[in-house]
C-alpha cells in the first residue's frame, strides 16, 4: 500500500489530526492538517513558541507524534520512518556542523552515510560545493565560516541524496539580506526547476511572502489561516493609500478630494488614509480627483495588507511583536 | 583613599560567590581530602624502607604534603575566580567602581585565605579523627599554619598575575602547571634524604622543599631549618605580590 | 555498512587530531605523573617484597589506564557536542544504524588508543625500560590498549547519550581519578599497610587493569595476571557497548 502511494504521490506531505504533548507544559502542536502538492514550496509561518519546529520534527521523524497521521513521501511517518528519511533532506534550526571539519570533509561524510557509491561522492560533493557557491571555502574549517557559509553547507548537506522533499527551519534567521537573497534563490529554483517540495518554517513575514506558493500561519500549536499570501491577504482587506499634502492648511480638502473613493482611516498627523474601495484598480481615480482639485502632494503611498495583518485579523496580536512574548513566557515558565 | 572598604567588599562578595556554589566549593575542598586518603592509605609501607625516620608516622608525613598543596591549589583557584571574572566583564565594573584598586587584589587575597582556612580546619579534624600523632608544641603548630598561609597567599598572587594578564579562564593550566609541578618536585612521598638521582637535584633546588620540610619538623616537634623556610616562604610573597601588582596594572591599561 | 562506520571513525580521528591540546595531554600529563612518582618513589623498591627494582617499570603500566581514562572524557565530551549542537540529530536522518555509529565512534577511540600505547612503549624503552615478556608481550600489550579503549571509550559514549552534556562529563573526571589513585598504582597490593586501602584496591577492577599491563612488563607471562585484566576489559567492554548502544537507542527517538 505504502510504495503504491508513494508511486501516485511521490512528493507530497499530508498531516491530519498531527499532536505533539510534552511531559511538562502545553500542547507545543494541537492537531494541524496540511496537505503539500509535491513541487510546491509550502510557506509555515509564526512566532517563536508557536510549534513550528516541533512540526517539522516530527515531519523528519525525529520526535514521534502524540496522536494524528502524517505521511511524508507516500509513506507513514511512525511505521515507515527509514523510507521516510531516503526521500528527504532537513537543514534544521541548528547549522549542526562539526567545526572541526571542512566543507569538504562534511560532504564526503554525508555522501558516505547517505550511501552515495564511493566513485560518485567526490564528484557529488564538488557539485553541491560550486552549487552553493563554497568551492573557495571548501577546505577550509567551518569554524571559520561565516553565518552565511554555514547556512548554505547545511543547505549543501541536506542535497547530497537528492532528495524529493526538502524541510528547511527557519533558514535564513540571523542572516545578511545578501545571503538571505542567495539562499531564496536556490530554494526557488530547487522547487521549480528540480521538483523539490520545500517544506519552509520561518518567522519571516517576508520571506513567506516572496517564497512560498502557499503559506500556513501557525500559533499556538494550531494552524490559524492557510491560503497563497495573495489570497490571504485579499481575505483580510484591501489596500489603503497614504496621501500628505504639501501645504499644511490643504489637508481638508485632501479628505474631501479622496473621501469618494473609500473608508477614510486615521493616519495620525498630516497623512490622509483612506482604504480604496475598489482595491488598486480605483488608483488612477484617486490621482485624477488630487489633480481636479488642484491639490500638490508631498508623497503618496498604497500599502498593500501584509501577512502580520493577516495574522493580526485571526489571532488579535502582531507577528512581528508575539514572537518576544513566547520567548518572555518561556523564560519565566523555565 | 582608603583600601580596607574596598577590600572587604571584593572579599565578601567573592566568598559569598564561593560558599553558594557547591560546585566551587566542594573541589577544593574534596581534592587535598582525596590525596590525603590515598597517599597516606595507599603509601604507608613506605614508612618501612630503611631510612626513613619520622616518628609521628607516615599519615602525618602526609598531612603535611596535603596541607601546603591545599593551601597552594586554594590560591590558584581563587586565581581561577578572578580569571572568570574578568571573562564576564564583571571585573571591569570593580575596576570602574573601585576606588583604591590595590584593595581589589587584597580583597581577592583575603578571599583565598578564609577559603583555605576552612580547607585547613576540614582537613586537620579528618587527620586528628583519624589518629594522626602531633609531637609539636603550640609554638610549632602555629608555626606550621602560618608557613601554610603564607603559600596560600604566594599562590593566589601568582594566580592573580596571571590571571590579569590573561583575563580568560583559558589561562588556567598556565595558572596550575607551576604550581603542580613546583609541589610535586619537592619531597613528597619520603624525606629528601631517600631521594637520589635527577629528582634528588630537583627537590634540593627547589625552595618549596625547605617549606615542606620545616612544616614536618614543626610537627615532628624537632625544628629544622625553620627560619629559612620563612624567609623562603616571605620572599615568595613579596615576589608575587609585585607580579601580581604589575599584573593588575596591565588590566587597567586594557580597559 | 562498513564505510559507514569508517566514515564516523574517520571523523573522530581527524576531528581528536585537529585539536592540539586534545592530542598533547593525553601524552604529556601521564608522562609527567610518571616522572614525578618514579622519581619520588624510587626508594620503595628497596621494600622487601617489591616485584622491581625499577620503579619507573612498576609504574609503567599506570599510564596505559590513565590513557584509557581519557578515551573516556574525549569520546563523551565530543558525542555530547553533537548531540548539543543538533549534529547527532544530522546523522540519524541518515540510514546510519545505530550499532554502526558506535562501532565508527570507538574506532576512532581503538586509533587514538593504539597511538598513545606506541607513544609509552617508545618512551618506557627510552628510559631504559626492559619488556619481560618480549615483542609479543607487546604485540599483547597493544591488543589490551587497544581493548580497554573500546571499554571505556563507551562508557564515555553511554555517558554523553545519558547526560547530552560535555560539562557533566567534565565534572566526572575527578571520579575516574578517583579510582585511579585507589589502586595498586603506585603500590603492589600485598604491600599495601593499610587494610582499609588493601581492601579498596582489591576491589578496584583498575587495579587489575593496571596488574595485566604491569606484568608484561615486568614479570613475563603471569597467566593469572593475564587472565584477570583481558577477562575484566571484557567484561566492562561488552557492559559498556551494550548500555551505551540502548542509551543510543533511548537518544536517537527517530521512528
Amino acid at each position: 500500500m505504502g510504495t503504491v502511494e508513494a508511486m501516485e504521490r511521490p512528493n507530497s506531505i499530508e498531516v491530519e489530526g498531527l499532536v505533539r504533548e510534552f511531559k511538562k507544559g502545553p500542547r507545543a502542536v494541537d492537531g494541524i492538517e496540511l496537505r503539500v502538492e509535491p513541487g510546491e514550496i509550502y510557506g509555515f509561518l509564526g512566532p517563536n513558541g508557536a510549534g513550528k519546529s516541533t512540526t517539522v520534527l516530527m515531519l523528519t521523524t525525529l520526535l514521534p507524534p502524540t496522536a494524528g497521521t502524517a505521511r511524508v513521501g507516500g509513506y507513514d511517518v511512525v511505521r515507515e520512518g527509514p523510507k521516510v528519511r531516503s526521500v528527504i533532506g532537513a537543514a534544521l534550526q541548528e547549522a549542526a556542523l562539526d567545526p572541526m571539519l571542512t566543507g569538504r570533509d562534511h560532504l564526503r561524510l554525508q555522501s558516505t552515510l547517505q550511501g552515495i557509491p564511493r566513485a560518485e561522492r567526490k564528484a557529488r560533493g564538488q557539485e553541491l560545493l560550486d552549487r552553493v557557491g563554497l568551492s573557495e571555502a571548501a577546505d577550509r574549517k567551518v569554524g571559520g565560516y561565516s553565518g552565511g557559509m554555514k547556512r548554505r553547507l547545511d543547505l549543501a548537506l541536506a542535497l547530497v541524496h537528492r532528495p524529493r522533499i526538502l524541510f528547511l527551519d527557519e533558514p535564513t534567521t540571523g542572516l545578511d539580506p545578501q545571503s538571505r537573497s542567495a539562499l531564496w534563490e536556490e530554494v526557488s529554483r530547487l522547487a521549480r526547476e528540480d521538483g523539490v517540495t520545500v517544506f519552509l518554517t520561518t518567522q519571516y513575514l517576508e520571506e513567506a511572502d516572496v517564497l512560498a506558493d502557499r503559506v500556513g500561519i501557525i500559533d499556538h500549536g494550531h494552524i490559524v489561516a492557510e491560503g497563497t499570501p495573495q489570497s490571504l491577504k485579499a481575505e483580510i482587506g484591501l489596500p489603503s493609500v497614504h496621501a500628505t499634502p504639501a501645504e499644511e492648511g490643504d489637508r481638508q480638502r485632501l479628505v474631501s478630494a479622496l473621501a469618494p473613493y473609500g473608508e477614510s482611516l486615521d493616519g495620525g498627523g498630516r497623512d490622509v488614509v483612506v482604504r480604496l474601495r475598489e482595491g488598486l484598480a480605483g488608483l488612477p481615480s484617486v490621482v485624477r480627483a488630487v489633480d481636479n482639485a488642484g491639490l500638490t502632494l508631498a508623497s503618496l503611498e498604497i500599502q498593500a495588507p501584509s501577512l502580520d495583518d493577516v495574522f493580526l485579523a485571526k489571532t488579535g496580536r502582531s507577528l512581528e511583536g508575539a514572537g518576544e512574548e513566547e520567548s518572555d513566557a518561556a523564560e519565566t515558565a523555565a | 583613599m582608603r583600601i580596607w572598604p574596598v577590600a572587604s567588599a571584593v572579599a565578601w562578595r567573592t566568598l559569598k560567590n564561593v560558599f553558594t556554589n557547591p560546585a566551587l566549593l566542594f573541589p577544593s575542598m574534596i581534592f587535598p581530602l582525596f590525596f590525603f586518603t590515598a597517599f597516606a592509605g595507599g603509601l604507608s609501607q613506605v614508612s618501612q624502607i630503611p631510612g626513613f625516620d619520622f616518628p609521628p608516622g607516615y599519615t602525618a608525613f602526609q598531612f603535611c604534603f596535603v596541607l601546603i598543596q591545599s593551601a597552594a591549589f586554594g590560591g590558584v583557584f581563587t586565581g581561577f575566580g578572578i580569571a572568570r571574572d574578568f571573562e564576564s566583564g564583571f571585573a571591569r565594573r570593580l575596576l570602574l567602581a573601585a576606588p583604591n584598586r590595590t584593595g581589589i587584589v587584597l580583597g581577592y587575597a583575603l578571599a583565598a585565605l578564609v577559603r583555605w582556612t576552612v580547607t585547613a580546619i576540614v582537613l586537620t579534624v579528618v587527620a586528628l579523627a583519624v589518629g594522626m600523632n602531633v609531637f609539636g608544641g603550640t609554638v610549632d603548630v602555629v608555626g606550621m599554619y602560618t608557613l601554610a598561609l603564607l603559600v596560600n597567599l604566594a599562590g593566589l598572587l601568582w594566580s592573580s598575575g596571571v590571571a590579569m594578564r590573561f583575563r580568560t579562564i583559558q589561562a588556567g593550566p598556565i595558572m596550575q602547571m607551576p604550581v603542580f609541578l613546583i609541589l610535586f618536585f619537592a619531597p613528597v612521598y619520603v624525606p629528601l634524604g631517600l631521594l637520589s638521582g635527577w629528582i634528588e637535584t630537583v627537590a634540593t633546588l627547589n625552595p618549596l622543599t625547605y617549606v615542606l620540610e620545616a612544616v614536618r619538623s614543626m610537627l615532628a616537634g624537632d625544628e629544622v631549618h625553620v627560619a629559612s623556610a620563612f624567609v623562603i616562604a616571605a620572599g615568595l610573597v613579596a615576589l608575587f605580590s609585585i607580579w601580581s601588582l604589575r599584573g593588575l596594572r596591565k588590566a587597567e591599561a586594557a580597559g | 555498512m562498513l564505510s559507514q562506520v569508517g566514515a564516523v571513525a574517520r571523523r573522530s580521528i581527524v576531528r581528536t587530531a585537529r585539536q592540539p591540546a586534545a592530542v598533547v595531554f593525553p601524552l604529556v600529563f601521564p608522562m609527567m605523573l610518571l616522572l614525578v612518582n618514579s622519581g619520588g618513589l624510587e626508594a620503595s623498591t628497596q621494600l622487601p617484597g617489591f616485584p622491581t627494582d625499577s620503579f619507573v617499570a612498576f609504574a609503567l603500566a599506570v599510564p596505559f589506564i590513565q590513557g584509557a581514562l581519557f578515551s573516556t572524557m574525549n569520546s563523551g565530551t565530543d558525542l555530547a557536542r553533537d548531540i548539543q549542537t543538533g549534529f547527532l540529530n544530522r546523522l540519524s536522518l541518515t540510514s546510519i544504524r545505530g550499532t554502526a555509529l558506535i562501532a565508527g565512534l570507538l574506532a576512532g577511540a581503538v586509533v587514538l588508543g593504539l597511538a598513545q600505547a606506541c607513544f609509552y612503549i617508545v618512551v618506557g624503552r627510552l628510559v631504559g625500560v626492559h619488556f619481560a615478556s618480549g615483542l609479543p608481550g607487546i604485540v599483547a600489550l597493544l591488543l589490551f590498549a587497544a581493548l580497554i579503549s573500546v571499554a571505556f571509550g563507551a562508557i564515555g559514549l553511554f555517558l554523553a547519550l545519558r547526560t547530552g552534556s560535555g560539562e557533566a562529563i567534565q565534572g566526572l573526571f575527578p571520579l575516574l581519578f578517583v579510582f585511579l589513585f585507589l589502586s595498586s598504582m603506585n603500590t603492589p597490593r600485598n604491600l599495601i599497610g593499610v587494610d582499609w586501602f588493601q581492601l579498596v584496591a582489591t576491589v578496584n577492577p583498575v587495579s587489575y587493569l593496571i596488574e595485566c599491563v604491569r606484568s608484561l612488563i615486568i614479570t613475563g607471562w603471569d597467566g593469572q595476571a593475564l587472565a584477570l585484566g583481558f577477562g575484566l576489559a571484557l567484561g566492562i567492554g561488552l557492559l559498556s557497548t551494550t548500555i551505551a548502544t540502548l542509551a543510543l537507542k533511548d537518544r536517537l527517538v527517530r521512528t
